[in-house]
């Protein structure tokens, strides 16, 4: 089984984000990137199913030189090799321009299943995945807490996250899997991980060795532009409730129905 | 370019589901004003009797009613709707931020090539009367404002909870036109074997009106029987930060916050939650937000409308009673 990981440098979750003056954009300085958490659970479970089945687990990124970091941080968990998607003509990308260079260099690539994270908790856009499979032509299920796989029949039965309880899905591969927290307990980089990682292979592409026009990538080729960003709504100062505890709590049900009245 | 709004119309468990009714409300508005038709769009099997209350908001409600749609799985639904936005061209394409909208809205966008905006909070219609659509980045902590210019239908999901929904328009009653499904059940890729659902679920966290969430001051799994107990008084859901779901005390899918659901409830109560920024920009659009914390420092208070510094095992009980009290009387 040959495994592909579609991954995502992102901020860590922990990082306060500031806009610029003009809206164009936030503040990058300072921030810590990591790889995107839903990102970990698709790497992690590439690295169980290559152990269980054999074949090559195969990291893809789509990102600045710094993104070169989370696939290291792949590598090292155990991942066989990697892909770099990265030209200032690539910059700008939404997510259907992000799929359609994602699938350009995985038509190259030999693979039985695609895991992609649930989303980036950068653009939360949760579409890449989807759209991915589409441009593929594949089948595609999201939000997977359960993946077992039949290699002998070819075929995937995944439990999926739904409102209210779960699906269990009957899938034929190759198909691309988007990945929710729960699918497993994604492993630490140990040491001698880190270092073989040092040799595993990044391979980078640039727009000429993709094979795309400038105009199908990057801002050009996106269907979407983004005006500006904003600060959330501020919330005015809220009250803190003192006194007596009974007093406190009949006062909070008290505003709760008569000022807030939401109760 | 093409005209007309079309909203897709969600059924879960055999009725229409509210965000529905949001999207059509918003969707009325902007119909009205570029003069354009609002139409719904309804798969599934047996739900003609649905189409009745689409009609009251919608002027056309186009409906597929097959037994190969009673569950939905991406294949049989992407291929009818496109076909459908492919035959009629409408300039806007509007879904719920659902489990289902957010699985079928980037594998139609695809295919018919255009723009889609994701888990929006807002709509609007710009001055050039393109669809401008909010939505939230990094789980809240900021908010973009995103437009598709060239390509049609402009699309986008919406979560529950967000558009006001107003009622329809007295004796209003659209056309309503049945398509056959002419899908091929051999070019269907995936099978929903089974359906399970959690024990005890109420309302989806991402659609609830009310939360009362704990954190890593609940001490322990057994302790968020409080909680359930208020949330019982309240029809609330129970929710959770990051800190109680990885110490096993609550299931993933309970967690609110960046990693987790990023919910917009009317009323949020946070229990022993110190407010990390993860967590804050998942609960941080919620109308409004009580915090119950022992530690006045905590991070939560600078977003809450009403906090109480005080130990919760004190606090919760006696919140129940009085919610109790009230809601017998009313």
């Amino acid at each position: 089984m040959n495994v592909i990981v579609c991954l995502k440098q992102v901020p860590d979750t922990e990082t306060l984000i500031k806009i610029k003056p003009d809206g164009s954009g936030i503040v990058t300085d300072d921030i810590k990137y990591v790889m995107n958490p839903y990102c970990e659970f698709a790497v992690e479970e590439a690295l169980r199913i290559k152990e269980k089945f054999g074949g090559q687990a195969v990291l893809i990124t789509m990102g600045p030189a710094r993104a070169v970091e989370a696939l290291r941080t792949g590598l090292a968990m155990g991942a066989d090799r990697s892909i770099h998607l990265n030209d200032p003509a690539f910059e700008g990308a939404d997510g259907f321009a992000t799929a359609k260079a994602l699938a350009e260099v995985i038509k190259k690539e030999p693979f039985d299943l695609i895991l992609c994270g649930k989303q980036a908790v950068d653009d939360d856009l949760a579409q890449v995945g989807p759209s991915l499979a589409e441009f593929l032509d594949l089948p595609h299920v999201t939000l997977i807490t359960k993946l077992e796989i039949n290699a002998e029949q070819k075929k995937a039965r995944v439990e999926r996250e739904v409102e209210g309880g779960k699906e269990v899905v009957e899938v034929k591969l190759p198909a691309v899997f988007t990945c929710q927290k729960g699918l497993n307990e994604p492993r630490y980089a140990s040491l001698p991980g880190i270092m073989k990682a040092k040799k595993k292979e990044v391979k980078p592409i640039n727009l000429a060795a993709l094979g795309l026009g400038a105009e199908e990538v990057g801002a050009a080729g996106s269907k979407t532009k983004i005006l500006r960003y904003i600060p959330p709504p501020s919330r005015p100062p809220g009250k803190i409730i003192a006194g007596e505890l009974i007093d406190c709590v009949k006062n909070l049900v008290k505003f709760l129905r008569e000022e807030a009245k939401v109760v | 370019m093409g005209k007309g709004i079309w909203v897709f119309a969600e059924v879960k468990e055999g009725n229409i589901r509210k965000v529905t009714f949001e999207l059509l409300s918003q969707g009325k508005k902007m119909a009205e004003k570029l003069g354009e038709e609002l139409v719904a769009v309804l798969l599934g099997s047996g739900i003609e009797g649905l189409t009745g209350r689409l009609a009251e908001y919608a002027d056309k409600v186009y409906f597929v009613d097959d037994p190969i749609l009673a569950q939905y799985t991406t294949d049989p639904y992407a291929t009818i709707i496109t076909n459908l936005l492919k035959e009629h061209q409408p300039s806007i394409f509007l879904c719920g931020a659902t489990v289902l909208g957010k699985d079928l809205s980037p594998r139609l966008a695809t295919r018919l090539q255009t723009g889609l905006a994701t888990d929006c909070t807002g709509l609007s219609l710009n001055e050039e009367g393109l669809l401008l659509a909010k939505r939230p980045v990094y789980a809240g902590k900021a908010f973009i404002e995103v437009v598709c210019p060239n390509s049609r239908p402009q699309m986008a999901s919406v979560r529950p909870n967000v558009l006001p929904m107003v009622p329809p328009e007295s004796g209003k009653k659209g056309e309503v036109i049945k398509v056959e499904a002419k899908v091929d059940s051999s070019s269907l890729r995936t099978a929903i074997v089974e359906v399970v659902k959690t024990a005890g679920a109420k309302v989806d966290l991402t659609e609830a009106e009310i939360i009362v969430s704990g954190g890593r001051g609940m001490k322990g799994a057994e302790n968020f029987k409080i909680l359930e107990e208020l949330a019982d008084v309240l029809h609330a859901t129970v929710g959770a930060s990051r800190a109680a779901v990885d110490s096993g005390w609550r299931d993933h899918a309970d967690q609110v916050g960046q990693t987790g659901k990023v919910v917009t409830p009317n009323l949020y109560i946070a229990c022993g939650i110190s407010g990390a920024i993860q967590h804050l920009a998942g609960m941080g659009s919620s109308k409004v937000i009580v915090a119950i914390n022992k530690d006045p420092d905590a991070p939560i208070f600078q977003k809450a409308d009403y906090g109480i510094v005080e130990d919760l095992f004190k606090v919760v009980p006696l919140l129940t009673e009085e919610f109790k009290k009230l809601l017998s009387e009313s």
